[in-house]
């Protein structure tokens, strides 16, 4: 099933030269802060390597995630990414459907052992046996376990995937989790984001072809090339935040003039991505400089933190009902310990 | 739940429970408690009550002359500490956006840089009121335990945030974090410590100026 040709082979022979392909190892290499000599190696690896096989399990997710990487505004780029693999299976993208489909996903298991890489976006429904999403009969958690089996790596592709995004928060009526409480004993990245930077996932697919190991990640298991600063970090915004000057509503003045949203809620300063120096659509834009707030999209639990647009300095809880208990207890325990001495000293008197 | 998340919710509302049950408690405890009867009679010129609780607050604002050569240090230290925490507290846009979340109020904020300048110069205050505690001997006898912790869940919040604001030492999360734990903890130990003349130096001086007044020493 996998085709054996090079990538270089098949690059050249769709008229893409070894010139191109070399500025695209650049390129890479530039946004995952590699050394020069790596980008070079970068991109000869890239030419001499086979395509690597596979396997994209979409569960619970809205498809954003394979939205972002199809329909951005820099097709060479993402249309690239499917140069370098051979997407052996993903529903949204291939033609054959039902029986067809699930035989291509097991022939790509079989042809592959131990070689292919499954790619997931969406989280995982646990609850109940996982019977709230399946496909072709099975669901959700018995595909992943089945797939990940024989797997070489595995790559969580938005924050669903990861840390269980939007199907996770609360109350997460279906259980869902993220794939490394499913699958533990195999090689994994995430690549975190609602929808993540298509340019992430097209690196981190790179290279690990490329070299044939993960590269550098984070606590979360995040490259850290894409996800080692803060919004924060490198926010265009950031000599406002420093200096005190904040927008008071998403129209004044001070968002005109381009301050920083802080007190509109802005999650930058604890989001590790790379928004601000990648960016959007071709390098267009980013939601700050469009003039919204980070969501934090690319953080566990983002969706339950308080809100969207509450300052990260405010609290979170709801103080009323305990704040109003302890109040209500230490007036009670207030008035009592009065009380008590007031009668301690009415029997000293009377004593006296 | 990671640690900022534990930080900006039930930790804070725990402490924000213990500090309101705390002061509730320790107010109404006090101020129902039976009063002795002043057995002095009351002088003749002696004002309005009131007007002796003013006077009061007002003259212990600074020490007479005689005593102000021996007391500067500790005058002057303790209003740069206090005029500094006042200024950070109030002053910096992400404590006003802190009590917003509070009270629903807000105004407008000071420069950040300022807000860094003066909480530099307030824990420096903080070092030398601690400093003198240690070396003067009559001071470091009387201290006790309620001092010394009292000085730190001071000095923590401070400190905590001006490395926050800085981003300076750990991750910008982690130090939100820790700083909003050092203000929990602070919060906690409100009432329970010497942190509670923030209420009562009001009734203690004003208290003080009523009794005075009433025997007709004018202050």
């Amino acid at each position: 099933m996998t085709d054996q040709r090079t990538i270089g082979e098949l690059l050249a022979q769709r008229g893409i030269s070894r010139r191109a392909l070399l500025k695209y190892g650049a390129y890479l290499g530039a946004l995952m802060a590699l050394p020069s000599w790596q980008s070079r190696a970068l991109a000869e690896g890239l030419a001499n390597a086979r395509r690597q096989s596979v396997i994209w399990l979409s569960f619970q997710e809205c498809t954003g995630c394979t939205e972002s990487l199809t329909r951005s505004f820099a097709p060479t780029i993402e249309h690239l990414i499917f140069d370098l693999i051979s997407l052996d299976y993903h529903e949204t993208l291939q033609a054959v459907s039902g029986f067809a489909a699930e035989a291509a996903r097991r022939e790509a298991m079989r042809a592959n052992a131990g070689k292919y890489v499954v790619v997931v976006d969406g989280s995982v429904p646990t609850k109940d046996g996982g019977v709230y999403a399946t496909i072709a009969g099975k669901t959700n958690l018995e595909i992943l376990r089945e797939t990940a089996a024989q797997a070489l790596a595995l790559i969580s592709v938005g924050t669903c995937a990861s840390f269980g995004g939007i199907p996770h928060a609360d109350p997460n009526p279906t259980g869902a989790v993220p794939v490394s409480e499913i699958i533990t004993d195999k090689p994994l990245i995430n690549i975190s984001g609602c929808p993540p930077i298509p340019e992430a996932m097209a690196g981190t697919i790179a290279y690990l072809i490329t070299f044939g190991k993960l590269p550098d990640l984070d606590e979360l298991k995040r490259p850290k090339s894409f996800f080692g600063e803060t919004i924060h970090d490198r926010c265009y915004r950031r000599p406002f935040y420093d200096k005190g000057l904040f927008a008071k509503s998403f129209d004044d003045e001070g968002a005109r003039r381009g301050w920083c949203l802080y007190e509109l809620g802005c999650k930058g300063p604890v989001t590790y991505n790379a928004c601000p120096t990648v960016k959007w659509n071709g390098g267009v834009s980013f939601p700050i400089q469009s003039g919204h707030g980070c969501l934090g999209c690319s953080e566990p639990n983002f969706w339950d933190k308080g809100g969207f647009y509450r300052p990260l300095s405010a609290n979170t809880g709801s103080l009323g009902k305990s704040v109003g208990a302890a109040a209500a207890v230490g007036v009670g325990v207030g008035v009592a310990s009065a009380m008590l001495a007031r009668h301690r000293k009415n029997t000293a008197s009377r004593g006296e | 739940m990671d640690l900022l998340d534990f930080a900006r919710g039930p930790a804070l509302t725990a402490a924000l429970s213990v500090f309101v049950f705390g002061v509730a408690w320790r107010l109404l405890s006090l101020f129902l408690l039976p009063w002795a009867r002043d057995p002095s009679p009351r002088r003749a010129d002696a004002r309005p009550a009131w007007v002796g609780a003013v006077r009061g607050f007002a003259r212990h604002l600074w020490p007479r002359k005689p005593f102000a050569r021996a007391s500067m240090l500790t005058t002057v230290n303790g209003y740069v500490m206090h005029l500094g925490l006042a200024i950070v507290f109030f002053g910096l846009a992400q404590h006003i956006l802190f009590l917003r979340g509070l009270f629903g109020i807000a105004w407008p904020n000071l420069p950040s840089g300022l807000i860094s300048g003066v909480a530099v110069v307030t824990l420096g205050s903080l070092a030398l009121a601690l400093a003198r505690r240690l070396t003067h001997p009559v001071l470091r006898l009387i201290s006790t335990f309620n001092d010394y912790f009292t000085w730190l869940v001071t000095f923590l919040p401070i400190a905590t945030g001006l490395l926050a604001v800085s981003h300076l030492g750990a991750p910008y999360p982690t130090l939100l974090a820790v700083h909003l734990l050092s203000v929990s903890l602070l919060l906690i130990w409100f009432p329970f410590g010497k942190l509670m003349h923030a209420f009562l130096v009001f009734v203690t001086r004003s208290e003080t100026g009523i009794a005075y007044n009433r025997r007709g020493v004018v202050l």
